[in-house]
């Protein structure tokens, strides 16, 4: 059984850790705030899910799982207000989207996603140039 | 089992560092809020492997304030913290005009580069 449990751990484990390095991934490599906001309330949440469970394998008494599930719960909540609040604020304040018709223009950076942005081109709403 | 614990506890520290990059790049100042929900979200994890490896009870209920934390820094700097630096919109960092060319309307239904310049 502890076995049983272990392996399950480690598999936890390390799907939250290729979820958070995702994230990162994105957060570092996405051309604009919209595509940061998208990388990271989603697949950061995810990945915090995967270690949560993870380390309530460990745990065996019910109230500390509880509370790992309330965690979880709030950072569900939290990361999909804040990315809508920010991306909601930003629009305000008159950071523009990268659009997928503006590629050339964008230097270095946008070189690396250019092909998922290349899916969204022709549309002309403001949210689409995201990949 | 806890060197593995300590060595995914080593990644997710690993991966603030990175984070850090986006905090000095910006460009705007959302961005680098951004990077502090990351740094929230992972040390949420870092601290509930920690708390396993080292048997530490405690250390889930500080994970917890850790989230509740982070929340209350992106709606303080949404509500409170975001200037509008005079003659320019203020989603733009210091330097970094690569977007600019276009009015700011505030709305976001037009966003598209007007060809007014460039």
């Amino acid at each position: 059984m502890e076995v049983i449990f272990n392996t399950l751990t480690v598999i936890l484990l390390l799907t939250g850790c290729f979820f958070f390095l995702a994230g990162t991934v994105g957060l570092l490599r996405f051309p604009d705030l919209y595509c940061r906001l998208h990388a990271l309330t989603k697949a950061d949440t995810l990945g915090l899910g995967f270690v949560a469970a993870g380390v309530a394998l460990q745990l065996g008494v019910w109230h500390e799982i509880l509370l790992l599930v309330v965690l979880w719960l709030l950072v569900l909540g939290a990361a999909a207000t804040i990315c809508h609040l920010l991306a909601s604020g930003a629009l305000a304040h008159g950071v523009r989207p990268v659009l997928a018709e503006e590629a050339p223009a964008d230097g270095d950076r946008a070189g690396s996603v250019g092909s998922e942005r290349g899916q969204s081109a022709g549309s002309g709403r403001s949210g689409e140039g995201c990949p | 089992m806890t060197t593995f614990f300590l060595a995914v506890a080593f990644f997710l520290v690993a991966n603030v560092a990175a984070g850090l990059v986006r905090v000095i790049r910006g460009p705007t100042q959302a961005d680098r809020v951004v990077a502090a929900q990351l740094f929230g979200t992972t040390g949420v994890a870092i601290l509930l492997v920690l708390s396993v490896a080292a048997d530490a009870r405690p250390l889930r209920d500080v994970a917890l304030i850790f989230a509740l934390l982070a929340v209350v820094i992106s709606v303080a700097f949404v509500k409170r913290g975001w200037v509008r630096a005079p003659g320019r919109p203020s989603g733009y960092g210091e330097g970094q005009d690569r977007l600019e060319g276009g009015p700011n309307r505030g709305d976001g239904r037009e966003n598209r580069r007007t060809g007014r310049d460039r």
